[in-house]
């Protein structure tokens, strides 16, 4: 496996540690943390800072006899620990969105052989899985709010650089790019947006509304 | 008197004390005394915590106990080579309340393929511990306000610059604190 070369930008990680991301975003990132060690470390440096939050936070006196409630209370939902799976493509976050690993997606062709299937969609935004063919161009597109995109099998290159599995590219307002897929094998890709993209040519701007992205 | 730190007196004072033997005497002997210490250290700095970053008291109150009730139960899986005790009760209490806010899991990476070991080599342990204590330190020596700032900013919908805006060269001071804490992490987990 090629080392990762495209990392999830601070503030991403920041506001996934603190619990601020919304769903889709906070799947990009879980999904990312679970094939990227480093990412993983600053991660655990950003929840360190939380820890040290709570440990300066002004204690607030608990109600009257709540330690011996605490002691009778049932045991409650563990903290998460998501065995590692060999061999899956989806990372176990995903396979929990999807309902399994690849097989279980359920794409909807959008055209040019491309196919989506949406695992998340909220207030927050929406996340999707794309499968790329070979060789395809996505439609050339700018951003109006946020975009994040990581890449789970194959590889796409834009003006950017290269993507491949486990590579982050976070794009805003200011990126007009064409990503395109590597020969090989299809791109799949997950990506989190919080609004529509803006696609430059007639077309794919006619098929906007039922590609949904 | 920090649990546990009685003897150490070669060592240079920390700023907090080490839960971890207290955390390691409720999973080995369900001991109820070592609990309690935890329970009053902890559950009114989640509780402040939580109204502080805009919960109502009575859902702090509730999530605070509920956090506790995990601890107590669940301290087998606490690992000290990984994460201090504040940390790991820190991301107890924000998954508890993302969940209680969306009724839904929040997506979890997955764990470490080699999982956690038996027994946590102590120095890395006693790494993890110091810049841990570091990050606290910078914390407690800010200003009240600004750590108020801090506090709400990091529960409340703004973004990492606008804070920077209202804090000026503080936060800068403790990224670069988170930065070093990252150093040391990394190192450890490769």
């Amino acid at each position: 496996m090629t080392p990762i070369a495209h990392h999830l930008p601070d503030d991403l990680l920041a506001d996934y540690a603190a619990g601020r991301l919304a769903e889709p975003f906070a799947l990009v990132v879980a999904a990312h943390v679970s094939l990227c060690d480093e990412c993983r470390a600053a991660l655990a440096a950003q929840e360190a800072f939380g820890g040290a939050l709570l440990e300066t936070a002004p204690p607030v006196a608990m109600a009257p006899g709540a330690l011996q409630a605490v002691l009778a209370r049932a045991p409650g939902a563990a903290p998460i620990r998501v065995a590692p799976t060999p061999g899956a493509v989806l990372p176990a976050p995903l396979r929990d969105a999807v309902g399994g690993d690849l097989a279980a997606v359920r794409w909807r062709p959008v055209g040019m052989g491309v196919k989506q299937a949406v695992v998340s969609s909220g207030p927050g935004g929406s996340a999707r899985l794309l499968s790329i063919p070979p060789g395809v161009a996505m439609p050339e597109h700018g951003h109006r709010g946020r975009e994040v995109t990581l890449v789970l099998q194959g590889a796409y290159a834009d003006a950017e650089g290269r993507y491949a599995r486990g590579d982050v590219e976070a794009a805003g307002d200011d990126l007009e790019h064409t990503p395109v897929a590597e020969p090989g094998g299809p791109c799949l890709c997950l990506i989190a947006t919080d609004a529509p993209l803006r696609f430059r040519g007639l077309i794919p701007r006619l098929l906007q509304p039922f590609i949904g992205i | 008197m920090p649990p546990g730190d009685a003897k150490k007196t070669a060592s240079p004072p920390l700023g907090t004390p080490d839960w971890a033997p207290v955390m390691a005497a409720i999973r080995d002997r369900r001991d109820a005394a070592a609990f309690a210490r935890l329970f009053d250290h902890f559950a009114p700095r989640i509780k402040g915590f939580l109204i502080k970053s805009g919960s109502e008291p009575g859902v702090a109150e509730d999530c605070a106990q509920e956090v506790m009730a995990i601890c107590w139960h669940r301290a087998h899986l606490y690992d000290p080579a990984r994460a201090s005790v504040a940390t790991w009760i820190f991301t107890i209490a924000r998954n508890r309340r993302i969940d209680g806010l969306r009724r839904t899991r929040r997506p979890e990476p997955e764990d470490l393929p080699w999982g956690p070991e038996a027994e946590p080599d102590p120095e890395e342990a006693l790494a993890l511990r110091q810049a841990s204590d570091a990050l606290t330190e910078a914390m407690t020596r800010l200003p009240e306000a600004q750590r108020a700032l801090i506090l709400q900013a990091y529960f409340a919908d703004r973004s990492q610059s606008e804070i920077a805006a209202q804090t000026g060269l503080p936060l800068g001071t403790i990224k670069s604190r988170i930065r070093l804490a990252l150093a040391r992490l990394r190192a450890e987990m490769t």
